[in-house]
Parts: structure tokens; sequence; C-alpha cells
């Protein structure tokens, strides 16, 4: 994704800034609470930011990890570098836990929901007896390789900007992956992800336990730091301010973390250093000013600095064709399959009074292009979202291959080899064509996040991303690859959406309002890529407006009006069809 | 543990719970309207009951400066805004509302700060000048912000509570504050006492819940405001100012505050930062009621008041924790139940 050079320079800088000359030992210890703020707002950029999920909490998971040190190395006299993967285990368990309350809450409930459980956990933090209550435990032993001990502020800034590092590189890694995809397309709602096989509610917990475990490492990294720990730094007040860091620094960016934390802790510093020499007297000045500046810098740049920053450095060319001679294995057809490809009997969907599908059969079989039409209203698209799982029907049955879908999420129904495109596209935004397009393929690939995250799913990865690919340039969109999806037209947007089906490598695809918003040129194009598919060995069944593509195009046509089933048969038929023509005009013919 | 202990509890948690209800109310209303969380909500509560409590006492409250200091901001705001088209009618609204208003409520207050007002005088003014600081909180700091995520919007809101904050401790110092009983004398019934003053907390309670619900029921600007929080650009398409929903919202979140505040000073100290925490409990019953629901929020918050009130006598230590823990359990329903189905959101 990115080029790895600049985080070199950085690092290195990094690793300098203790050497030069005369560096006040000052600016190390600010330095070291960046980095801690860091790791906490670079778990953040990913479940908020990224993943669309507010956690006002994470303060409580960096308690986790300190109190975890602090306890296991004074009381019981563990080694610190071995509570540092316990202090990790309990913040990531704890996320489980609290993740398993939390995290299927949609909205404004989630925030508000780790609000609470933040403040709760505070008020736990403070009443503990084993914790040392509101005194806290102290004399918390320094971190140590073989006899030096990390006493200074300057010894354990290694420690901390080596966690800084890796774990942004982590991040990277695994936002640039096919768990990555699964989680940058959780904002967006969950159908588009859902109709691919994403598991959502498990990558909105995957991002949520990442998070914990940063917020966790912190914590270690500050117990260690203080060598004290007390309940004060893990309130709802620092829950708060690691979130407006992220913010600040901008959220979607995992270096917009860094760069916020860098910006609050030295703003902080600043005003509380400065501000009583210009307006003496006073107690609380500093928090004033910077509530305000708090409040100004998100007038001037609500998406954070990070972005604004990043807009003045010149576009770079965005990544390489991925090699398309590497291939994905493809699904089995067994050769006896009966004709019959999809079975739909006697469905029915009530909602409340009102009945949008009224016991509508129909079928279609392999090698076929299906028309589904009819007014407005009529059902075509609540048909859709019954065949794909989206809703469940209230009575009859929907079959693939002779097998009854009952009730089966939408995740199990695409493993079938059914695929669709929505009505109101759902693509994201603000990732390039070919990462949309992957995660149609998510199912066809198989690295998990840890593997992610250390780059060990590069070959699945290069499969993924050759296949999305060639259904790209199968699609005609080879030259936009590489733009990002929000930057498209309605109607190529619409067309990626097909590309991305096809990456499921499906035996039947669903197709709602393909041709609404394309050009002449372009219905033509998409007539002859479906008919193509069809003598591919593919089915396709698509809902249309466009009475002139569909004449043309399709081989059955079903009238939907109301809801019922009016007519069935060729477009010929069709075409005369008195019922139809009632439906369409209003009048009998 | 006995009746009467049970049926004193019950009160307690009973008072503190309609307050609660309030400034859930307050929360909920502005969050539908404005989609901002209204973490300053507390400050509202601080700055009514302190504000309430000097004038009693005779001093003269930082507040109505501030007030005059918003106002003055938030016609800067109004100016720049109008840059390209200043009309002299639009000059001339924001001028009295922004400045002249504020002027004239801090001549007031100088006035009757030295002679030490009575009761009712207190209360208004203290109302008028909360009202006004909410009404210019939100022309400065959210409508420039209005168009932006949820999530922006928060942070603001918590940059305004960190200044509001800050300037409570700048006007009020860091001792509490007790004020005035606002309707005294008390009689009894049974085993148990009723004051004045918690007879006065039911009544208002009860006067703003319906109120509020004839207001959103019956009345334009009620409906208005319902529209706003359906749908934004629907409402602005149908040609209700959206602007002005938000400054409706806001006013009636401040006074709700302020009400609430000089209803609970009588009866407990407050501190400059006493108000988070109210309002954060205020929080717990919104979410309980789902941010929508207010007659599930009143409910709610009468029964975090009884939960406190009854953790309060037999853990307390672990008050705060209780009360706070309690939503694990709703929103556990709550997501048990949750829709399948759910909406395009960005």
């Amino acid at each position: 994704m990115q080029s790895r050079l600049p985080i070199l320079i950085f690092a290195l800088v990094m690793a300098a800034i203790p050497f030069v000359p005369g560096m006040p030992p000052f600016w190390i210890v600010l330095l070291d609470n960046i980095g801690l703020a860091a790791l906490v707002a670079m778990g953040l950029v990913l479940l908020t930011g990224v993943g669309g999920l507010t956690s006002f909490g994470q303060a409580a998971f960096v308690g986790f990890g300190a109190y975890t040190t602090a306890v296991l190395s004074t009381t019981y006299g563990v080694s610190p570098w071995l509570t540092l993967p316990l202090s990790l285990v309990v913040s990531g368990s704890l996320a489980v836990l609290l993740g398993l309350v939390t995290v299927r809450l949609s909205g404004h409930y989630l925030p508000l929901g780790t609000l609470a459980w933040g403040l709760g956990l505070f008020y736990l933090f403070s009443k503990l007896e084993f914790l040392g209550r509101n005194d806290g435990i102290s004399a918390i032993p320094p971190l140590s390789i073989g006899s030096f001990k990390m006493l200074s502020p300057g010894s354990i800034y290694y420690a901390i900007w080596v966690a800084v590092i890796l774990s942004a590189l982590l991040t990277m890694n695994l936002l640039d992956s096919r768990t990555g995809r699964a989680i940058r397309a959780l904002r967006r709602g969950h159908v588009a992800a859902e109709a691919f096989g994403v598991h959502t509610p498990r990558a909105k917990m995957l991002v949520f336990i990442h998070a914990a475990v940063l917020a966790g490492l912190s914590g270690w990294l500050y117990a260690h730091l203080q060598r004290a720990v007390n309940p004060t730094p893990f309130g709802a007040q620092a829950g708060i301010e690691y979130l407006f860091i992220a913010v600040v620094g901008g959220a979607g960016y995992v270096w917009g973390g860094v760069l916020g934390a860098a910006l609050v802790v030295v703003l902080k510093e600043v005003l509380q250093s400065y501000l009583p020499l210009i307006l003496p007297g006073s107690g609380q000045v500093e928090t004033i000013v910077f509530g305000i500046m708090l409040v100004a810098l998100l007038q001037l740049a609500p998406g954070g600095v990070w972005p604004w920053l990043m807009s003045f450095l010149p576009e770079r060319t965005r990544g390489k064709k991925p090699d398309t001679s590497l291939k994905l294995a493809q699904r089995t057809r067994s050769p006896g399959q009966s004709s019959v490809l999809l079975q739909v009997d006697k469905a029915r969907k009530q909602f409340g009074g009102v009945v949008a599908v009224n016991n509508v059969s129909f079928d279609v079989q392999a090698r076929e292009i299906v028309a589904l039409i009819g007014p407005n209203g009529a059902g075509k698209s609540t048909t859709f979202n019954l065949i794909t799982g989206v809703l469940s029907a209230t009575s009859g049955s929907i079959s693939v291959l002779g097998n009854k879908l009952d009730r089966a999420p939408p995740q199990e129904i695409v493993k079938l080899g059914i695929s669709r495109t929505f009505q109101h596209v759902k693509l994201v935004p603000d990732m390039t064509v070919l990462e949309n397009v992957a995660i149609g393929a998510h199912l066809r690939g198989h690295s998990g996040p840890i593997s992610s995250m250390l780059r060990l799913d590069r070959a699945d990865e290069a499969k993924l991303l050759a296949e999305a690919a060639r259904q790209i340039e199968r699609v005609g969109l080879g030259e936009q690859m590489h733009q990002l999806a929000g930057s498209l037209s309605l109607g190529q947007q619409r067309i990626v959406e097909i590309a991305r089906a096809l990456c499921v490598d499906p035996m039947l695809l669903l197709l709602d309002e393909p041709a609404a918003g394309l050009r002449h040129m372009e219905k033509q194009r998409l007539a002859t890529l479906l008919r193509e598919l069809r003598d591919g060995g593919m089915s396709v069944l698509l809902v249309e407006h466009d009475m002139g593509f569909v004449m043309n195009l399709a081989d059955r046509i079903v009238v939907l009006d109301f809801g019922t089933k009016i007519a069935e048969g060729t477009p010929a038929t069709i075409k005369t069809n008195p019922e139809v023509i009632k439906a369409y005009l209003g009048v009998a013919a | 543990m006995n009746t009467t202990i049970m049926l004193f509890l019950l009160q307690d948690g009973i008072t503190n719970g309609a307050i609660y209800a309030l400034l859930g109310l307050a929360l909920v209303l502005v969050f539908a309207v404005t989609r901002v969380i209204l973490i300053p909500q507390g400050e509202f509560v601080t700055y009514g009951a302190l504000t309430y409590a000097s004038l009693a006492a005779g001093q003269m409250p930082g507040t109505t400066k501030l007030a005059l200091a918003l106002g003055m901001g938030a016609f800067a705001f109004d100016l720049f805004a109008a840059r390209k088209a200043l009309h002299g009618r639009l000059i001339l609204r924001s001028v009295l509302t922004n400045i002249v208003l504020p002027a004239i409520v801090l001549a007031l207050t100088v006035y009757f700060a030295a002679q030490k007002p009575p009761v009712a005088v207190c209360i208004a003014l203290s109302l008028v000048i909360v009202a006004m600081i909410g009404l210019f909180l939100y022309r400065i700091a959210f409508q420039p912000l209005a168009h932006t995520s949820v999530l922006v919007l928060l942070i603001a809101s918590v940059g305004v509570h960190l200044a509001l904050q800050g300037l409570g401790l700048l006007f009020f110092g860091a001792e509490g504050q007790r004020g005035p009983a606002v309707l005294s004398g008390s009689f009894t019934a049974g085993a148990l006492r009723f004051t004045g003053q918690s007879i006065t907390v039911y009544g208002i309670t009860i006067a703003f819940i319906v109120g509020l619900w004839l207001f959103f029921g019956l009345t334009l600007y009620g409906k208005a405001l319902r529209a706003t929080a359906v749908n934004r650009l629907g409402a602005r398409l149908a040609g209700i100012r959206t602007t002005l929903s938000g400054q409706i919202a806001f006013l009636l979140a401040s006074v709700i505050g302020a009400l609430s505040g000089i209803m609970i000073v009588p009866i407990t100290t407050l501190y400059y930062d006493s108000g988070f925490l109210i309002g954060l409990k205020g929080f717990v019953a919104a979410i309980i009621g789902g941010l929508v629901s207010y007659p599930l929020t009143a409910v709610a918050a009468v029964v975090v008041g009884i939960v406190e009130a009854f953790s309060s006598f037999y853990a307390s230590n672990y008050k705060e924790v209780i009360v706070f823990m309690l939503l694990i359990p709703v929103l556990l329903l709550r997501s048990l139940a949750a829709p399948a189905v759910e909406e395009e959101k960005d």
C-alpha cells in the first residue's frame, strides 16, 4: 500500500533524538507521554475512524494493562517482561467480555455504552482493596535488561517508541489485507459486507480487541514508566481525551493518531507552562483555552490535522496493477446438477399488514437470464432480499439446487454461489475500486488477522487482488482500478458492484437495476457482458426498469404487480400480455 | 431493613430520579434535533445552581458577564456568516438578541445583586442568564459544525464542557455552595416528611414532561423540531430552518439544566464540577430510554434514582459502580432485541 521509506526515516529520527546534544530531559518525558497516548489513539483510529465504533472506554483498558502488571510485579514479584503478555491477555479478554455486550449496539448506543462502563470501571479501580483503592499501587519495579534498569525517562523512551512504531506497522498491515477490507467496510453498514460473507459482528469484535490490546500495552508501559499507578488516569475524562486525540489527528489514519497525540500533549504542556505567565492568578485557564482551541480546530479542520497536512503533498501514483496470472480455486460445479438453479415457491413477506411479496413462485434455470419486472413498489427488491437472506420470508420456501434455504443468513447464501448487486450502490467510497471489488472475493481467501499483521498473507492476498483485477478488466473498468470508488460516476459504480459480485465466482448473479444511470453505449456493453456470462454457464436474475434493455436481453420475464406475480413468459409474450399492459399503463388495451 | 427506611430511600430516590428525568429529557431533545451529545448539560446545571446561590447571597455571578461575552462572539459569527448580504434587519435582530439582551440582563443583575433580591428574582435571572449561554453556545460552537459527523460534534461538545468547567472554577471558586429553598415549609404523611423543596421538584418535573409532550404534539415549532430530528434535509426542503430548531433545542436544554440545578442546590452542596456526574446519570436514563422515548426516559430516570438511593444505603462505596453498571444489562437486552435491518450511515 504505502512505501515503507517514510516510516524508516521517522524511526531513525526518533532513535536519534535522545542523542541530540543539549536536548532537555523534559522533552524526552513529553515524547514518552506522546508515545503512550499514541498507542491508545492508534487503537481508536482502527476502532472509531475506520470501523465506525466510537469508544469512550479505552482508558479503562489502559487501566487493565497497568493494574495487571502493577499487581503481579509488586505483590507476586513476577518479572515485568512476563507480565507484558499477561497485561495484553487481560485487556484483550476483558475486551471480549465487554465487547459481547456493547459491540452489537449500533449508532449512538455504543459510545454511550462505553462511556457507562468506562465510568463504572474507574470507580471499581478506586474502590477495590487489592488495587490499593484511591492510593493505587506504588514501588512497581522498572523494566530491565540484564543489570540495566530503565529508571530514567530517557531509557524507557526506546521501549515506548519501538512499541509505537511496531504497532503502527502491524496496524497498517492489518488494514491492507483481506481482514482489513472487511473492517473498512463496517462503517458503511452491514448489508453489503455480509452479502459477501463478512461476519460483521466478528470483524467488529476483532477491532475492539485490537484497540484494547494496544491500550493495554500503553498501560503496561505507563506502569513501568511511572512505577506507580492510581485510578485517576483511567477515568472517563481520560477516555474522552484519547478519543479527541484521535479525532484531532484524523480519525481515519494510523499516523493521525500519533500526530494527534503529539499535538494534544504538547499543546496541554505549553498551555500549562506559559499561560500562567500571560494570565496570572487563575487556576484552570489552560482548560478553558484548551477547550476553546479544540472547538476552533474542529471548525477549521473537521477531518483532523493529518489529512489536512497530507493534502499539501503532491498526489502519488496509487499502487501497481496486480499480477493477473495468479488464479484462485474455482467453485466445483457438479456436471450432473439439476437444471433448476433457484426455485422460489410461494414466497411471502409481510411487513405488519402490508404484503410486500404475495405467494410468488418462479424458478431460474442454469444458463438463463431471467428478468423480474414490475411497476414501483411491486416487491422486486424485497424478493431479492428474501433470496439473499437479508430478509426472511414470512412463509413459503426458496431453494438452491434443491436445498431449502431456511432462514440462512446472507453469509451462508453467498457460499452457495449466489451473489448480488444493490439498487442503492453500496461501495466503500474511500477505498479504491480494486479494494472494493476484492471484498467480493472475501470467502475465497483464508488469511486471518494475525497472519495479515505479520505479512504472512501475501501469497493469498496476491491471488485475491489478481482475481479482483481480472473481474474489473472484464467489466471494462481497468483504467479506474486505482481510483477511489466514491470518485466514479453512479453508472460506473454500478458496474463496480457487478465486478465485485463476479469475484464470488457465482452460479447465479442477482442484479438490482444494473442499467440505471448508464449511457446507451454502456448499456449495450453491459448486455454483451451478461450474455457472455450466461454462455459461460452462469445464470442471471435481474430487476430492471429499462424495457428495451430487458426485452433484448432476457430469456424469460417474470412480472410482479403489488407483490403478486401477474405474468411469466418470453419477452414476446410479455409484450402482448394484457395484464402486464394494464399494470404499466393503467388501462386495458 | 424496616419499612420506614425503605420508604425514606424510595422518596429520596424519586426526588433525585425526577432531576435525572429532566436532564435525560433535555439530552434526548438535543440529540434528536442536533445530533449533539450534550456533555455540557452538567455545566448548565452547575451554572444555574451556583448563579442562583450567588445571587441569593448577594454576590455578582460571573456567568452574566460570560453571557455578554458569548453574545458578542455570536454577533461576530452572525456578521461573518452574513458578510455577503448584510441586511439592516438581520443585523438589528442579531444586535438585539446577542448584545442588547445580555447587556440588559447584566445591568439588572448588577442592580439586584447589591440588595439580596427575593428568591423569585434570583430564579428568573439565573434562568435567563443560563438560557442565553446555551443559545449563544449553539451559535458559536455547534452551528458551524452542524453538517459534520456525530463523532466530531461529540468531541466539540467535550471541548465546550472543558471550557465551561474551567470558567465555572473561575466564576464560583473551588468552594461548594448551597442556595435557599425555593419553597420552604413541610408536612408529614405517615412516617414520611415532605419538604416544600421536594414537592417543587415533583411538580416542576411533571409540568415539564407534560409541557414538552404538549409542545411536541401540538405546536408548529414542536413539530418542526421533530421533523428536523427525523430528517434534516427533508425538514429544510419543507422550509424549516434547522438552525432555528437547533437554537430552540439548546434553549430548552439550558433552561431545563439550570432549573434542575436550582432545584438541587437547596438540597445538596454543589461544586463547580458537580454537574458532570449529575448530567451523566441523566445520560444513563436517556440511554435506557433509547435516546428517543420521553416517557421511557422519565421512568428509567426514576429507576436510576431509586437504585442510587438504595445502593448508597447498602454499599455506599460502590454507589457509582452500581449506577453505571446498571446500563450493562439494559444494553444487553437492547442488543438482543436490536432490529435486524440497520440503516445506512456514514
